[in-house]
């Protein structure tokens, strides 16, 4: 393979998993934590594309086509539990949805 | 040349990529956020591309940026400026172990590609032309991964049908709209 090396991709996607985890983890607004969720999906993603990509095999592909299906159903659900959370007046802010919490 | 070329190309793709991401979790207006998610994935279908997935970069053009994007982009325009959220929550002490742990996990998996970089990662397989292509990929998704290509379908509806049952407004007898 002409290019950078397989490991390089690999690298990008830790720090891609690295950048969404940090924000799953730090932000408040269940909006963004849903967004940083999908750049953890889509470093997982890459990892599974470079390693089909290594091994001249296609099921890594497929799965990722999986995970991108798996990856709308979560946000279809996502945000319609945050519109229901925003018509029901709660805050949108994850900190406060406790009700919930042991 | 063309090695240096695909370098290039990478490179930008993944610079563009890692930017992104970091202006997707940073960005305070969550429509900001979305929108730079939008280049994330975007720089990510290079990179697909770059490793000789044509279908998933085209899937996920279409299906990310295009549809479930602006999926985002409608409820975070629907919310309007109730979407808005303090920026990071919790006592410093959870702020900073949210950052040492996400640091944590990065340095973990750094490490490991690293003890694995001199012999596993060396001379990717020889592929033809046709690998990655949506005949190739639609050839294995009805032959040996049929069962995963069912179950999928069967997420998706049970997905479609849960947005129904959230996003409804239920009508109640004394005239008062009750929100499910």
């Amino acid at each position: 393979m002409s290019g950078p090396g397989v490991g390089w991709y690999l690298i990008v996607a830790a720090a891609l998993f690295g950048i969404g985890a940090l924000g799953v983890m730090l932000r408040r607004s269940p909006l963004v934590v849903l967004l940083s969720l999908e750049i953890m999906l889509n470093a997982g993603n890459l990892t599974l594309i470079a390693f089909a990509r290594q091994q001249g095999n296609l099921d890594g592909q497929i799965f990722a086509l999986a995970v991108m299906a798996v990856a709308a159903a979560e946000v279809a659900i996502g945000l319609g539990l945050i519109v229901a959370m925003a018509r029901r007046g709660l805050a949108l802010d994850v900190d406060q949805a406790s009700a919930l919490k042991g | 040349m063309g090695n240096f070329l695909v370098w290039v190309v990478w490179f930008v793709a993944a610079g563009s990529c890692l930017g992104s991401g970091i202006a997707v979790v940073s960005l305070n207006n969550p429509f900001y956020s979305a929108l730079s998610l939008i280049g994330n994935l975007a720089s990510l279908a290079v990179l697909y591309l770059l490793l000789a997935a044509q279908f998933l970069a085209a899937a996920q053009v279409l299906v990310y940026a295009g549809a479930v994007m602006v999926m985002f982009l409608f409820v975070i325009a629907y919310l309007g400026g109730r979407a808005d959220a303090p920026w990071a929550g919790g006592s410093p002490l959870i702020q900073s172990a949210a950052v040492v742990a996400a640091v944590a996990l990065l340095v973990e998996i750094v490490v490991v590609l690293g003890l694995a970089w001199g012999d596993n990662l060396k001379d990717p397989a020889e592929v033809s032309d046709s690998f990655g292509s949506p005949a190739a990929i639609g050839q294995l998704f009805l032959t040996d991964h049929l069962l995963a290509f069912e179950i999928t379908s069967i997420v998706l509806l049970v997905a479609a049908i849960g947005g129904v049952v959230l996003g409804t407004t239920r009508e109640r007898g004394n005239g008062i709209e009750e929100r499910v």
